[in-house]
């Protein structure tokens, strides 16, 4: 029998507000095996922590109920606190009674009775429980950065100079992400290639990085300091070592119409390209979608022109296998596709365009050298409206909008529209906004420039219809604060299209284990105190992925993240979870269930050799679990059949007995 | 038939292809046919019977027979090879040490609804067309519509397909036929959730655990069973009250769900007449509309719907919703 030791927490008046928290320590106190009962204020503040302590020496407990908090929030906190006065810190039970009790009801009465129950379970669950040890498992000291935007390069750079090995895997033929793309950056409209690029040659210069270009993540294997990982390398067919980047072939490919997706389609490049000047690794690609070599065998142009013989029409995907103590997500954003929105006539005007066309618009590298011109008639524009947040802050149930604020559209277009007064002062330029959100150092300073000295029109309210007509962008609107229609003959129209994740994040987060939320946002593993972190041990979140960010704000976040993925890389093992499957071989059927459904490869097969109960010998199918693989989900322990498969720490019998306390 | 597999089985025998035959050897009466294993040739003379009453599923004994030296004849009717396949999946039979020669099968009788017909003393039975020829100890002659007597397996037969096997006896295989066995599921769903509750409260009620139903079952294949294991916290809950008694049953169908090929021996086999089988097609039935078309036992499958999650697979709250208009 245990001797158990039960401690209510008032978390403040968090519990005790709603759960009359003597009442909980005076019923359990009567539980079988229950020796001690008390409640305290704030169970995990030291003196509750002592307390708790205390009373493990003094009652001799063998085992603790704490009713209290999520064991998210300080399981860890009482199992170290046990552990401390020599008790297995797997003899600690958490009876969550402040999230599934005291914040989802409002009736003292039913919410104490229910916070007993609760308890009672765990009392019943502890009676079953045994002293479990953690094992150790090595780390491999080499972290992936998935996505190699400005997050992803900042935290590489800061792994690497803490002396680990990094590798960036890119999907696109360079390093830059969107980033490159952009003109100028607020709230000091220093141009972003010029501070973008310097990281990127570094990157490419430190000798702990390894930049894997063109390539995707396409199976990941493992846990938290050993994942094993498969990165296709996909053909560029141009030898990546051999090509000197001179640009050659990608003036002579007379393939000239392919529509460019640095400049997102606002101009063409060439069938064999290098997205941009400053492109790392600087190496050419060829698009098979177009090269004429590739679909029909003749031409060669490029090969023949190439001065190092790098063109290799016969590239196939390569894949590489690499091995990781922790990864990073830093897949970074794409503004939303705007032609749903009919009423803003994206798809009927050229001259409607998104925010980051109007950025490449700007660009001296861009389609137009700098110039603004129209995209229709390669015209100045001397009337442009800005329509704010096309996508964002829509109803929940919008299919066409996201319900969350983009959060950098209102200081983007703060900057066009302050650049385009500045360069071309004879330009009309109206802002449509439902608010203007501009919190940030320097920032309110920034956008109230634009108004008060740029002249630019900020109306309140939003755009109802665009309608192209003789050349000219007919713009219906309403202006809110003087209560009118507006009409308005514009030249051109800016959508500040909503972010969304990349469209690849999704299935990653599936390779991963890592959850997103309905946004497809990967979710951090606490939203203020573990804001880098991804919930699955290992994965940590850069830029972004995890939510809408400027970059003065990835950056410090990419910078955070590599911080935690240094901490755990300078382990050299870490303790494990003890909570691991084990399976009966008596009972083991051999079916194979537990190692089809087994997520991390963690479950093998093996003949083994039986005395049978009628003394002979039986060669028989069983199944074993690697406890270093194992990550204790369970999944292998449901599916198999006759109860072989059990979970140390959630054994069958344990949660039957919780289930049944519930029920008495 | 009878003759064509005694003589194939006995070339098999001779030419040490194999040195037994699992078959159905004759019982007391033509009707109580079993499953069987013959060693000789003269044992097969003597007592292998193969006739519109050789209903029994022979797989599952194969599990026990591969374990043996030796290799073993199997002759597998289409539904016997789904659960063979099934057992092949799960690594449960050496499919090397069995060799198999696949038999058509037209569909069994039951005895009992024979019997029902006032028809007994039964001395021969013969497969014509769609009729089943009696001969009786009185010399009466019957002959009765075949879909009359057939087995609740056999009227909702799923597949004529033999799925694995060595040769064919009749050298071609069948294929899946329409069926219309989901019919009786749907009108168990259309109820409302108290009526469906007293349909099963009386259906289970009869039951007297004799565990047939579970020790016949192709799926249930345990080396030790939950409701036999102590350890189990299942075992006690047999007789502790009606209750607990009918989630046997229900316990039962979840273990071989995604596994049960709807062989249909489970209500075959049960003393009572307990429709059990409409668990596990109940079970099917939603399998196939939640996650797509899915045959157990049909081909080599790594994991069934109830085993592999996909970010494809229908939200929960989906599955809620049926049950709560049980349509």
């Amino acid at each position: 029998m245990q001797r158990i030791g039960v401690f209510v927490c008032w978390c403040g008046s968090n519990i005790a507000g709603t759960v009359d928290v003597k009442k909980v320590a005076e019923t359990l106190g009567h539980e079988p095996g229950v020796v001690f009962s008390t409640d305290y204020q704030y169970m995990c503040s030291q003196s509750g922590q002592d307390l708790v302590k205390d009373s493990i020496r003094t009652y001799n407990l063998t085992g603790v109920v704490i009713c209290s908090c999520s064991p998210r929030m300080h399981e860890n906190t009482f199992r170290k606190a046990a552990a401390s006065v020599g008790l297995n810190p797997y003899m600690v039970e958490i009876a969550n009674i402040r999230e599934q009790v005291s914040w989802i009801h409002k009736d003292m009465e039913t919410a104490t009775e229910k916070a007993i129950i609760l308890g009672r379970a765990a009392i019943a669950k502890v009676h079953l429980n045994a002293p479990l040890i953690a094992g150790e498992t090595p780390v491999t000291k080499r972290a992936l950065v998935i996505g190699g935007g400005i997050a992803g390069i900042q935290t590489a750079l800061d792994i690497a100079e803490a002396g680990f090995e990094v590798d960036i895997v890119e999907k696109s033929p360079t390093i830059g992400g969107k980033m490159a793309q952009i003109d100028k950056t607020f709230p000091t409209l220093d141009c972003a290639a010029c501070i973008l690029t310097p990281k990127m040659v570094e990157a490419s210069q430190q000798e702990n990085i390894n930049i894997y270009a063109f390539s995707e993540v396409d199976e990941v294997k493992g846990f938290v300091g050993n994942f094993t990982v498969k990165i296709r390398r996909k053909a560029r067919y141009v030898k990546e070592e051999l090509c000197t980047g001179c640009g050659l072939c990608t003036e002579k490919c007379p393939q000239k119409k392919v529509p460019d997706e640095f400049n997102l389609g606002l101009s063409n490049r060439r069938a064999i390209y290098i997205p941009f000047a400053q492109a790392v690794p600087k190496v050419a690609t060829i698009d098979p979608n177009y090269c004429t070599m590739l679909k029909t065998g003749k031409c060669g142009v490029c090969s023949k022109v190439c001065g190092v013989k790098a063109i290799d029409y016969t590239q196939k995907d390569e894949i590489v296998e690499r091995k990781y103590g922790a990864i990073v997500v830093a897949t970074g954003f794409e503004p939303i596709k705007v032609d749903k929105f009919e009423e803003f006539a994206y798809a009927q005007s050229p001259d409607v365009v998104t925010s980051l066309e109007y950025e490449r618009l700007m660009n001296a590298a861009g389609p137009t050298g700098g110039t603004l011109l129209r995209p229709s008639d390669k015209t100045h524009p001397h009337t442009i409206v800005f329509v704010q947040c096309v996508g964002s802050r829509c109803d929940e149930k919008s299919e066409k909008g996201k319900p969350y604020c983009s959060k950098v559209c209102c200081m983007y277009t703060a900057k066009h529209a302050m650049l385009t007064r500045e360069k071309y002062p004879d330009t009309e330029v109206y802002v449509f906004y439902i608010d203007v959100r501009t919190p940030g150092k320097n920032f309110d300073e920034f956008y109230r420039r634009a108004v008060e000295h740029y002249g630019v029109h900020y109306v309140k309210g939003m755009v109802g219809k665009v309608t192209p007509e003789n050349g000219k962008l007919k713009v219906q609107a309403s202006d809110l604060l003087d209560n009118r229609q507006l009409h308005i003959d514009a030249d051109m129209v800016v959508l500040a299209a909503a972010i969304e994740p990349d469209k690849s994040a999704r299935p990653l987060a599936t390779m991963l284990t890592a959850s997103m939320d309905t946004n497809d946002f990967f979710t951090e593993a606490h939203p203020k105190l573990r804001p880098v972190e991804s919930p699955t041990a290992g994965v940590f979140l850069s830029g972004m992925c995890q939510g809408p960010k400027d970059i003065p704000e990835t950056v410090s976040q990419a910078s955070a993240c590599a911080a935690k993925v240094i901490g755990l890389l300078v382990k050299d093992k870490l303790v494990g979870n003890p909570c691991v499957a084990h399976s009966d071989e008596m009972m083991c059927n051999g079916c194979s269930q537990c190692q089809n459904v087994c997520p991390y490869g963690a479950i093998t097969y093996t003949e083994k050799e039986f005395r049978m109960p009628d003394r002979t010998t039986a060669v028989r199918r069983v199944a074993q679990v690697n406890p270093a693989v194992c990550q204790g989900c369970g999944a292998c322990t449901v599916t198999c059949p006759s109860g072989a498969m059990d979970l140390f720490g959630f054994s069958n019998n344990q949660i039957m007995a919780e289930v049944d306390a519930i029920c008495k | 038939m009878q003759d064509r597999m005694i003589a194939r089985a006995k070339e098999l025998l001779a030419d040490g292809t194999v040195d037994r035959v699992m078959g159905w050897k004759k019982g007391e009466f033509l009707y109580d046919a079993t499953p069987a294993v013959f060693y000789s040739a003269e044992e097969l003379d003597a007592g292998f019977v193969m006739n519109a009453f050789t209903a029994a599923n022979v797989s599952k004994y194969l599990i026990k027979e591969t374990k043996k030296e030796g290799k073993i004849l199997a002759f597998l009717k289409p539904c016997d090879s789904f659960s063979f396949r099934q057992l092949m999946n799960e690594h449960r039979v050496d499919r090397d040490k069995v060799y198999i020669v696949g038999i058509p099968s037209w569909g069994k009788a039951d005895m009992e609804k024979i019997r029902q017909k006032g028809i007994t003393g039964i001395t021969s039975i013969e497969e014509r067309e769609g009729d089943f020829v009696v001969n009786t100890i009185l010399r009466e002659t019957h002959v009765i519509k075949k879909y009359d007597v057939y087995l609740e397996k056999c009227k909702n037969c799923k597949s004529k397909e033999i799925v694995v096997y060595d040769e064919l006896l009749d050298g071609e295989n069948g294929a899946a036929v329409t069926n219309s066995r989901f019919d009786e599921v749907a009108k168990l769903e259309a109820m409302t959730p108290d009526e469906r509750f007293a349909f099963w409260q009386n259906e289970l009620s009869r039951c007297i655990r004799c565990n047939a139903c579970r020790n016949v079952c192709p799926a249930c294949t345990c080396e030790k069973c939950v409701f036999d294991n102590p350890k189990s916290g299942l075992e006690n809950k047999a007789a502790a009250t009606s209750f607990e008694e009918n989630m046997f049953h229900i316990i039962r169908a979840f273990h071989v769900a995604g596994r049960c090929t709807d062989c249909g021996e489970c209500s075959r086999v049960c003393p009572q007449h307990i429709p059990l089988h409409l668990l596990n097609r109940k079970f099917i039935k939603d399998m196939n509309e939640l996650y797509g078309d899915f045959q157990a036992g049909e081909a080599e499958q790594q994991r069934h719907p109830v085993t592999s999650y996909r970010t494809d697979d229908a939200e929960p709250g989906v599955i809620y919703t049926r049950g709560g208009t049980g349509k």
